[in-house]
C-alpha cells in the first residue's frame, strides 16, 4: 500500500521528470567515471600486486660494467636483502626478418639449470630453451605479436659485429616490462623493443660475461627499506663499473605503471566531485521552485497534521530518488566503461592475466556520494519553506521586488529594449543562482579544454622535442664511448647525409644528501641536429664555466644556479670534481646535465667520449643506411625519429580519441544539464509573464528572447570562465604530471578553445530547441485567470 | 431603455468594430464537453462602451478571448471590420492582438522586472504609432509614480498602469476582464473612471466583462450572459458617471 504522500512524490517526479533526468544524467556521468577508475585501479593493482609476488619481481636494481662472480656472495649481507638474482644482460642491434629497420634488443640471462631467483617470466607459447642450445631465446610476447613471430621463426641480433642467429623458442611474459619501453621513449613501439631471455652460459660467451655478472637484482626482506641497500650496493659495485642502483619506485615498467594508477586515483576523486558538486546545484534550483510552486499544497499538508520533518523528508525523497537513478546509472555505465578500459590498458600494460576487482564498498561509496549530493542540495532548498506557519504560507509569497540592474544604472539604459531590460533584472535579482549556473557551464566548457589541451599539450611536447630539439633522422648510441674513428665510419656510410657527434658520460650529481645519477652531455655549440633548447624555443647558449642542468633535475637535487654540486664520473678513471652550476633549461623529455665539449673532456682527461651520434640521412637512402648501421659492432642502439612520431599517432589514434569522445559526452551532459533546467526554471518562473505579452501581441520569437536571452547571456558569461578554469585545470594537470621522464608544456591551441565554445553554444541550442516547444504550447488563455 | 431578447441588429457596415455570428465554443474536459458558449451573437460599435454581464461560468470570459483573438469559436464568425478572424493563422491572430486590441485583466499581468512606464513602453516598443508612455501614465492618473515598479504600487495603481498599457498603443478596441475585480470599491472606482475617461476622450471602442451589475450603467450597452447564451441585451439611454456608482 503506497502512502498518499508518496504517490504525489511519484507524480511530482514524473511531472518534471525531464528536469530529473537531465540532472539524473550529470550524477550517472559523475559516478560512471568514479566507478570505472575505481575498478580500473583495483583490477590493475590488484593483477600488478599478484603478478609481482608471484614472479618476485625484485625491490632493487643495479647494473655494472662486469663484476666477478664470487662478489655475489656479498650480495647476501647487504643490508635487508632477502634474495639475490644475478644476470647477464645485454642491449643489442636486432634484424627482424621482414624489417629492415634496426630493432633495439635487450638480452637477459636464464639460470643454466632451474627458474630466475627474481623477476621469474610467465611462458604464454611454447617452451624453456635447452641450456645446450645457443640460438634458444624466448622473447616477449608482445615483440612477437607486434612483428607477427611465431615459434621457430628466426630473429638476428648483432654481437660483436656479427649476426647471431637466435630461435624463438617460447613467447612470454615479464614483471620487468609490464610496460615495455625503450629508453627515451615516450611510448612502447611493439616493434620497436625486443627483450629475448637465453641461456646464461651462451650469453656469456658471447658478450665476455664468462665467471661473471652485469645486472642485479635483490628483493628485500618484508619491512626492510631500500635505501641502505643500495647505499652499500652503490660502494661494492663501484670498482666494478657500477652505474648506480635504484629502488623498485625508479624501475621504468613499474613507474609507468604507477604513473597510471596515481593518475586513475586523482581521476576517481576529482571528477566525481566536479558532477555531484553541479548535479547538487541544479537539485536545489529545481526544488526551490518546486517547493514554491507548492507554497499553498505545503500550508495544507501542515494544516491537516503533517510534520516539519515529514514534509522536508517529502522533498529531499525526490533529490534522493532523482540521484539515485543517476547513481544507479552511473554504476552500469561505470562498470560497462572499466572493461573498456581495461582492454585499452591490456594493450599498453601486459599482465599474464587480469583480476578484475570490484567491491560493494564502491558501490556503496557511490550511492551514498549521490544521497550526499542530493541531500546537500535539497536541505537549503525546503529548510524555509518547510518552517513556515501554515497560515503564512496558504497567503501566496511575496511578489518578486526587482530594481535596476548595475549595467543599466551604468548608464546603458537607453541602449537597452524592455525585453533585455526584463533579462538583466532577472539575472540580476538572484545573482548567486546566476553565478551557478555559470560556474556549472564553465565546468563543462572546461572539463573540454582540458582533456583536449591536455592533447595539444603531448602534441607540442612531441613537436619541440622531435622537430626542434632533436632534429636527426636516426640516433645511434655506442656501447663504449668511441674516437673519431667511430664519428668517420659513420660519416662514410652512403647516404648519411649528416653525422653530429653526441658526447657524454654517465655520472653521478651530488649536493650534500641528494644525489641523481645522470648523463652529462656536452654539446657542439654549432650544433644543428641535436641541441639544446627550453621550452621557450631559445637554444641555450653552453657556458664554458659550468653545468647547465634540466631545471626539474635542479629541483630535485635542489640546486640553484651559481650553487655548486659535486661531479663523479661513472667512468674512466671515476674522477671528481666540484662544478658549478650556471644556468638551468626549461627541458621536456629526461633530466640531463650539459657542459662544454672542452670542459667534458679535460674533466675525463680521456680522449674518447662519444657515446653517439645522431644522423641525418637521405630519404631515398633509409634502408641502406639501415643495413650498414645493423652491420656496425660499436652500436648499440639505433633510435628512429620516424618510429617515435608513428608510434605517437598510433597511440593517440587507438587511445586518446575515445577518451576525448568521453570527456566531450560528459562534458556535454553537464551542459546541457545545467543550461536545460535552467531555460525550464525560467520558463515556470516566468510563464505568466511571458503569456501576458504573447496577449499583448508580441510574437514567439519576441517572448523568445526574453526566455533565451537570459540563457545566451549565461552561456556567453559562461565561456570565457570556462575557458580560464579549462586552462588552469589543464595546468594543475601539467604541474602534476611533472616527472623526470617528461614533461608537459603547458599548451592550449585555439581550436581547442573554440571547440569548447562551439560545444557549449551547440548544448545551449539544444536546450532551446527543446525547451521552446513548451514555450510554444504556453496556455494564453489560463495565466490570466490566475493569480501569481 | 431599448430592449431586445435575442441577437444583435443586423451588422451595419462601418459602424460595427467587431461582429460575432453565432459562435460556439465547446472545451474538451477530460471526458467531460464544456458548452461555454453556445451560439451568441454580439456587436460592438466603434467607439462604444459595452458592458458583458453575468455570473461566473456565463462564458463571458470565453466571449472576450475569442474577441481579442486569444481563443477561436468551434463553429460560428467573428469579424473585425469586416475581416473574418475564425480564417485567420496564429500569426495573424497575433498581429491583430498586436495591433488592434488592448487587454486589461483581473490580476493586471504587469511585469514585475519593470517600472510603471517600462511596462507602458514595453508595448509601445512595439506599436506603429503609439501615444508617449508618459503621456498614457499621465491619462491614468499615474505621472508620478512612472518609475516604479509594480511590487511598490497598490492594486489600484497596478491596474491603472494595466490601463495605461492597453491604451497606449491606441488600440481599436480595449477589452477588459472584470477590471475592478481585485479591488476595493474606491480604487475600482478610479479605474472605471480611467477607462471611462480612455473612451470618451481617445474614442477606443471599449468592452468591460463583470459580474458586478453596477457597473452596468455607465456603458452604452449592456449584453447579459447565462449558461453560455445572451439572455438580455439593452442600451442605456444615459451614461451614468463612473463616479456615481456604488456597490
Amino acid at each position: 500500500m503506497i502512502r498518499a504522500l508518496d504517490r504525489k512524490l511519484l507524480r511530482d517526479l514524473w511531472r518534471v521528470r525531464s528536469m530529473g533526468l537531465a540532472i539524473a544524467v550529470v550524477v550517472a556521468s559523475g559516478i560512471a567515471l568514479l566507478i570505472a577508475s575505481l575498478i580500473c585501479f583495483d583490477s590493475l593493482e590488484t593483477t600488478r600486486d599478484r603478478y609481482y609476488a608471484r614472479n618476485e619481481f625484485g625491490d632493487v636494481f643495479a647494473n655494472a660494467k662486469r663484476v666477478p662472480r664470487w662478489v655475489a656472495a656479498s650480495l647476501d649481507e647487504l643490508p635487508g636483502v632477502d634474495r639475490v638474482d644475478t644476470r647477464v644482460v645485454a642491449g643489442v642491434t636486432l634484424d627482424v626478418p621482414g624489417s629492415t629497420e634496426p630493432v633495439n634488443g635487450r638480452l637477459i640471462s636464464l639460470p643454466d639449470s632451474g627458474r630466475p631467483i627474481l623477476n621469474d617470466v610467465t611462458l604464454r607459447s611454447g617452451r624453456w630453451p635447452d641450456p645446450g642450445r645457443a640460438e634458444e631465446a624466448l622473447v616477449n610476447e608482445r615483440f612477437a605479436q607486434g612483428h607477427g613471430l611465431e615459434l621457430g621463426d628466426p630473429v638476428f641480433a648483432v654481437i660483436n659485429g656479427r649476426q647471431q642467429q637466435l630461435e624463438i623458442v617460447g613467447t612470454v611474459l615479464s614483471p620487468e616490462y609490464v610496460y615495455a619501453i625503450a629508453g627515451g621513449d615516450l611510448l612502447p613501439d611493439p616493434k620497436r623493443f625486443g627483450v629475448f631471455w637465453m641461456a646464461r652460459r651462451h650469453l656469456a660467451t658471447a658478450f665476455d660475461m664468462e665467471g661473471g655478472f652485469n645486472d642485479i637484482s635483490l628483493s628485500l626482506a618484508e619491512g626492510a627499506s631500500a635505501q641502505p641497500a643500495i647505499a652499500e650496493l652503490d660502494t661494492l659495485l663501484e670498482p666494478y663499473g657500477g652505474l648506480g642502483a635504484i629502488p623498485r619506485a625508479q624501475q621504468i615498467s613499474h613507474w609507468y605503471l604507477q604513473n597510471e594508477l596515481t593518475g586513475l586515483r586523482g581521476m576517481a576523486l576529482l571528477m566525481p566531485m566536479i558532477f555531484l558538486g553541479i548535479a547538487a546545484f541544479l537539485l536545489n534550483v529545481v526544488l526551490r521552485r518546486l517547493v514554491a510552486v507548492q507554497r499553498e499544497q505545503i500550508a495544507v499538508l501542515k494544516a491537516i497534521g503533517y510534520s516539519n520533518l515529514r514534509l522536508g523528508l517529502h522533498y529531499v525523497q525526490w533529490a534522493v530518488v532523482v540521484s539515485v537513478l543517476g547513481g544507479v546509472l552511473g554504476i552500469a555505465l561505470g562498470a560497462l566503461m572499466s572493461a573498456g578500459m581495461l582492454s585499452l590498458y591490456m594493450e599498453y600494460f601486459r599482465f599474464p592475466d587480469l583480476i578484475m576487482r570490484w567491491s560493494w564498498g564502491h558501490i556503496l561509496a557511490a550511492l551514498l556520494a549521490c544521497g550526499a549530493a542530493s541531500v546537500l542540495g535539497a536541505y537549503a532548498a525546503v529548510k524555509s519553506v518547510v518552517k513556515l506557519p501554515p497560515a503564512e504560507a496558504m497567503r501566496p509569497a511575496l511578489p518578486d521586488t526587482f530594481r535596476v540592474s548595475l549595467l543599466e544604472r551604468l548608464g546603458l539604459r537607453r541602449w537597452l529594449t524592455q525585453p533585455l531590460r526584463m533579462v538583466l533584472r532577472n539575472l540580476s535579482r538572484r545573482p548567486a543562482r546566476a553565478a551557478m549556473s555559470v560556474v556549472g557551464i564553465a565546468f563543462s566548457a572546461a572539463i573540454m579544454v582540458m582533456a583536449s589541451a591536455a592533447m595539444d599539450s603531448l602534441e607540442e611536447l612531441m613537436q619541440l622535442q622531435f622537430n626542434v630539439v632533436q632534429r636527426q633522422d636516426v640516433t645511434v648510441t655506442f656501447f663504449e664511448p668511441e674516437g673519431r674513428a667511430a664519428f668517420y665510419e659513420l660519416a662514410s656510410v652512403p647516404g648519411v647525409t649528416e653525422v653530429e657527434p653526441l658526447n657524454g658520460m654517465s655520472a653521478r650529481l651530488r649536493n650534500g644528501n641528494r644525489n641523481r645519477q645522470v648523463g652529462i652531455q656536452a654539446l657542439q655549440p654549432d650544433a644543428r641536429l641535436q641541441r639544446v633548447v627550453g621550452a621557450d624555443y631559445q637554444p641555450v647558449q653552453l657556458d664554458r664555466a659550468g653545468l647547465i642542468l634540466s631545471r626539474k633535475l635542479a629541483d630535485v637535487l635542489g640546486v640553484e644556479p651559481g650553487e655548486t654540486l659535486r661531479v663523479e664520473a661513472l667512468q674512466g678513471t671515476r674522477p671528481e670534481q666540484d662544478m658549478v652550476v650556471s644556468a638551468t633549461v626549461d627541458d621536456l623529455m629526461g633530466v640531463s646535465a650539459y657542459l662544454e665539449p672542452d670542459a667534458l673532456q679535460r674533466f675525463l682527461s680521456d680522449t674518447a667520449t662519444m657515446s653517439g651520434a645522431a644522423l641525418g640521412i637521405d630519404p631515398a637512402a633509409r634502408e641502406s643506411v639501415y643495413a650498414a648501421l645493423k652491420g656496425m659492432p660499436v652500436v648499440a642502439g639505433v633510435a628512429l625519429q620516424h618510429a617515435m612520431l608513428e608510434s605517437f599517432e598510433t597511440f593517440v589514434a587507438e587511445n586518446v580519441n575515445t577518451q576525448l569522445a568521453i570527456n566531450l559526452l560528459f562534458a556535454m551532459a553537464i551542459a546541457f544539464g545545467v543550461i536545460y533546467n535552467t531555460a525550464r526554471i525560467s520558463l515556470s518562473e516566468r510563464s505568466r509573464e511571458l503569456a501576458s505579452m504573447r496577449v499583448m501581441g508580441f510574437t514567439r520569437k519576441e517572448i523568445g528572447v526574453v526566455l533565451f536571452g537570459e540563457l545566451a547571456i549565461l552561456t556567453a558569461a559562461a565561456i570565457p570562465v570556462g575557458l580560464a578554469l579549462g586552462y588552469s585545470m589543464l595546468a594543475g594537470m601539467v604541474a602534476a604530471y611533472e616527472t623526470e621522464l617528461f614533461r608537459m608544456p603547458l599548451v592550449a591551441e585555439p581550436g581547442t578553445f573554440a571547440s569548447a565554445s562551439v560545444a557549449i553554444a551547440v548544448a545551449m541550442g539544444l536546450s532551446a530547441l527543446v525547451v521552446r516547444r513548451k514555450l510554444n504550447r504556453l496556455d494564453l488563455v489560463e495565466v490570466l485567470k490566475t493569480r501569481e | 431603455m431599448n430592449e431586445s431578447s435575442n441577437g444583435a441588429a443586423t451588422p451595419q457596415e462601418g459602424a460595427l468594430a467587431v461582429s460575432m455570428r453565432d459562435v460556439t465554443k465547446v472545451y474538451q474536459m477530460g471526458e467531460v464537453e464544456v458548452h461555454a458558449l453556445r451560439g451568441v451573437s454580439v456587436d460592438l460599435e466603434i467607439g462604444g462602451f459595452t458592458v458583458l454581464l453575468g455570473p461566473s461560468g456565463s462564458g463571458k470570459s470565453t466571449l472576450l478571448n475569442i474577441l481579442g483573438g486569444l481563443d477561436v469559436p468551434t463553429s460560428g464568425q467573428v469579424f473585425y471590420r469586416g475581416q473574418d478572424l475564425t480564417r485567420a493563422d496564429e500569426g495573424e491572430l497575433t498581429q491583430y492582438r498586436r495591433r488592434r486590441v488592448g487587454f486589461v485583466f483581473q490580476f493586471y499581468n504587469l511585469i514585475p522586472s519593470l517600472t510603471a512606464r517600462e511596462n507602458v513602453e514595453l508595448v509601445t516598443e512595439i506599436s506603429e504609432d503609439p501615444l508617449p508612455a508618459q503621456e498614457a501614465l499621465d491619462i491614468v492618473g499615474l505621472a508620478d509614480r512612472s518609475s516604479h515598479f509594480p511590487s511598490q504600487m497598490s492594486g489600484g495603481e497596478q491596474q491603472r498602469v494595466a490601463i495605461a498599457r492597453a491604451i497606449a498603443k491606441r488600440p481599436d478596441i480595449l477589452l477588459c476582464d472584470e477590471p475592478t475585480g481585485a479591488l476595493d470599491i474606491t480604487t475600482g472606482i478610479q479605474v472605471l473612471e480611467a477607462l471611462e475617461r480612455v473612451n470618451n476622450e481617445y474614442g477606443a471602442t471599449t468592452a468591460i466583462i463583470t459580474h458586478n451589475a453596477a457597473i452596468a450603467t455607465i456603458a452604452d450597452r449592456v449584453v447579459s450572459l447565462a449558461d453560455g447564451r445572451i439572455s438580455r441585451q439593452h442600451a442605456n439611454e444615459t451614461r451614468a458617471a463612473a463616479s456615481t456608482i456604488e456597490w
